[in-house]
């Protein structure tokens, strides 16, 4: 990655990493049920993927803490069943108004939080998800209550006079598949732009980043406002996956379950924490799971031991094997720990 | 009329009270230097005059405008900028992208969401020209934790030198600097006074008084003393106030 002193370095609009991710995610028709698993599990793993991505934004590159992020991923999935159920909006209408939703309840959220950071803000965001999690439990009119939403539809996409039905796992999760694809490249971009590398920055010192003239607020409160838009988009998806939204998908649990997906995969030091953190879990869950009930207590030890030991994460963990094989080639400098912007 | 110009500053914390009734004017092409021994309130005013800290009372004019109870990032964009004495850097980014951040050609596109900053070299040029002037060439891609400590201080002035002010203020640039750090940074110094008008606070006697036009004395939250070194070395008020060693 070395260039040239003083020139900049160039991050590409499609990476490598990135064309795998996909391509390894579109071929799973073809080989999951050969390994045991099956398609709807694709599905959900990718939809985490999206919500982790949209969280790491906050985490690793502005590094603000959300536990509270289950509350946008909920909305996002009301709001699509809701659209679907009493205004009769279509699969894009609905999805898009998940999205919007999310990214409204999110601004609204972080006006109140954007001037705090750390354990302050953290706090916060528990509050604040938790009184989501509570309105969803209560307003039985609007939400149905304990139970929630049900019999929600998988409907055809309609796009330029050609309805593809949804309503298979396969053709559900290839809708996804391309949401995710198009999520994928715009955060990378923005992580890269101007707007993220500021946004890291405020990060490292938000003390100096005003004096330079940025306003630290704005970037603290647009990055919650992203963030809490790509949590609906996937809260979206999610209920279209689930046919269902329910009060569970706001918990505490579920707000802590994207935390650990992100800082297991190695959100803090890589744009691709998330992706493979919220893969590890998921199939954690559901290979442990098939064994034990009790399979989050292992994951929680396993999870405890990576904080302590390996707070980087696997992508961390990978980084620092590159660098000790890069290292005999190359100076000191390029053995330096990786900032986040960088891949 | 003063480039700069601060009337009758109050400040208190609690019952403690920082400063009392400081005024303070820095001409446009000067180097104006505030010295004054510890506690005396030289940082708090430093911190009032920059906006970290909002005055009790008085007024912080830029230029003729009342910047009073504006915010750091405000004051920033109307053209001062400042160093600190604890560096503030971003220490996870290489020393070219501190720079960059402050550059206001980057801060014009900031809110670009979709553009490569690593694509554009007219920046990177300008951040990489920028380092060079403080000393830092070839340093551009360390990580600035990595950097020195006196390569990190001289960063700290290019950050603040970055965001192109009209005025330039250092808080302590000595801080921790041996003698042939300081040495380096006089000189960088008495480079950038040609370009930018600067106010310096400084501990190191020698350091201030081998560059400043005019020095303004803080003790007890006030202004004791005013003038040009000459002039200060012989103010009997100053050669009593225990300041330290008087360089000859």
């Amino acid at each position: 990655m070395t260039t040239p002193s003083g020139h900049a370095q160039p991050a590409a609009l499609i990476t490598r990493p990135m064309l795998l991710t996909v391509a390894l995610l579109a071929s799973t028709p073809l080989w999951l049920k050969g390994v045991g698993l099956y398609q709807y599990l694709a599905l959900e793993i990718m939809i985490w993927m999206l919500f982790a991505l949209g969280h790491n934004l906050l985490l690793g590159y502005a590094g603000l803490p959300s536990f509270g992020h289950g509350a946008y991923f909920g909305v996002g999935a009301y709001a699509l069943g809701l659209l679907q159920q009493r205004a009769d909006a279509g699969l894009l209408m609905s999805v898009l108004g998940a999205v919007a939703a999310a990214a409204l309840v999110g601004a609204a959220v972080a006006a109140f939080i954007s001037h705090r950071r750390g354990i302050y803000y953290a706090l916060l965001t528990i509050a604040f998800g938790q009184v989501f999690w509570f309105i969803a439990i209560k307003w039985h009119t609007v939400t149905g209550g304990e139970d929630g939403l049900l019999k929600i539809q998988r409907p055809p996409l309609s796009l330029f006079g050609v309805n593809t039905p949804l309503a298979s796992n396969q053709a559900l999760f290839y809708f996804a598949l391309v949401l995710f694809a198009l999520v994928l490249v715009l955060l990378w971009r923005l992580v890269h732009s101007p707007f993220g590398r500021v946004l890291h920055a405020i990060k490292q010192n938000e003390v100096r980043a005003a004096f330079i003239g940025h306003n630290v607020w704005l970037y603290k409160w647009a990055a919650f406002v992203i963030s809490a838009a790509v949590a609906g988009l996937a809260g979206g998806l999610f209920a279209l996956a689930q046919q269902s939204a329910y009060p569970n998908v706001m918990s505490l649990h579920n707000s802590g379950f994207v935390v650990m997906m992100v800082l297991i995969g190695g959100g803090l030091v890589s744009f691709w924490g998330p992706v493979l953190g919220a893969l590890i879990f998921i199939l954690t869950r559901d290979l442990l799971g098939a064994y034990t009930e009790t399979w989050l207590l292992w994951y929680g030890l396993v999870f405890m031991a990576m904080v302590l030991y390996q707070p980087d994460g696997v992508a961390g963990a990978w980084q620092a094997w590159r660098a000790r094989r890069q290292q005999p080639q190359v100076g000191p400098a390029s053995a330096a720990p990786v900032p986040a912007t960088k891949a | 009329m003063a480039l700069f110009e601060a009337t009758n500053l109050h400040k208190r914390f609690g019952d403690q009270i920082v400063l009392q009734g400081i005024s303070l004017s820095f001409e446009e092409g000067r180097l104006s230097g505030i010295m004054g021994p510890n506690g005396a309130g030289k940082t708090t005013c430093f911190n009032v005059l920059t906006g970290r800290y909002r005055p009790d009372r008085g007024q912080v004019r830029l230029a003729g405008e009342d910047i009073t109870g504006l915010s750091p990032r405000r004051i920033a964009r109307k053209g001062l900028s400042r160093s600190f004495q604890t560096m503030n850097l971003f220490d996870d980014e290489r020393a070219i992208d501190n720079v960059l951040f402050a550059l206001p050609s980057v801060r014009a596109r900031a809110w670009s969401m979709w553009r490569d900053l690593g694509r554009d070299s007219a920046a990177h040029d300008e951040a990489a020209a920028l380092l060079a002037r403080v000393g830092l060439a070839g340093k551009e891609h360390t990580p600035s934790r990595r950097l020195s400590y006196g390569e990190r201080r001289a960063l700290e002035i290019g950050v603040a030198l970055a965001a192109q002010p009209r005025l330039l203020f250092l808080d302590e640039p000595t801080a921790g600097l041996g003698a042939e750090g300081t040495a380096r940074l006089f000189e960088l110094v008495s480079e950038l006074r040609r370009q930018v008008t600067i106010v310096i606070i400084e501990h190191d006697m020698r350091f201030l008084f081998g560059l400043a036009d005019r020095i303004s004395v803080i003790h007890w939250g006030q202004v004791i003393a005013e003038g040009s070194p000459d002039a200060l070395r012989a103010n009997p008020w100053v050669q009593r106030s225990n300041l330290g060693a008087m360089p000859a």
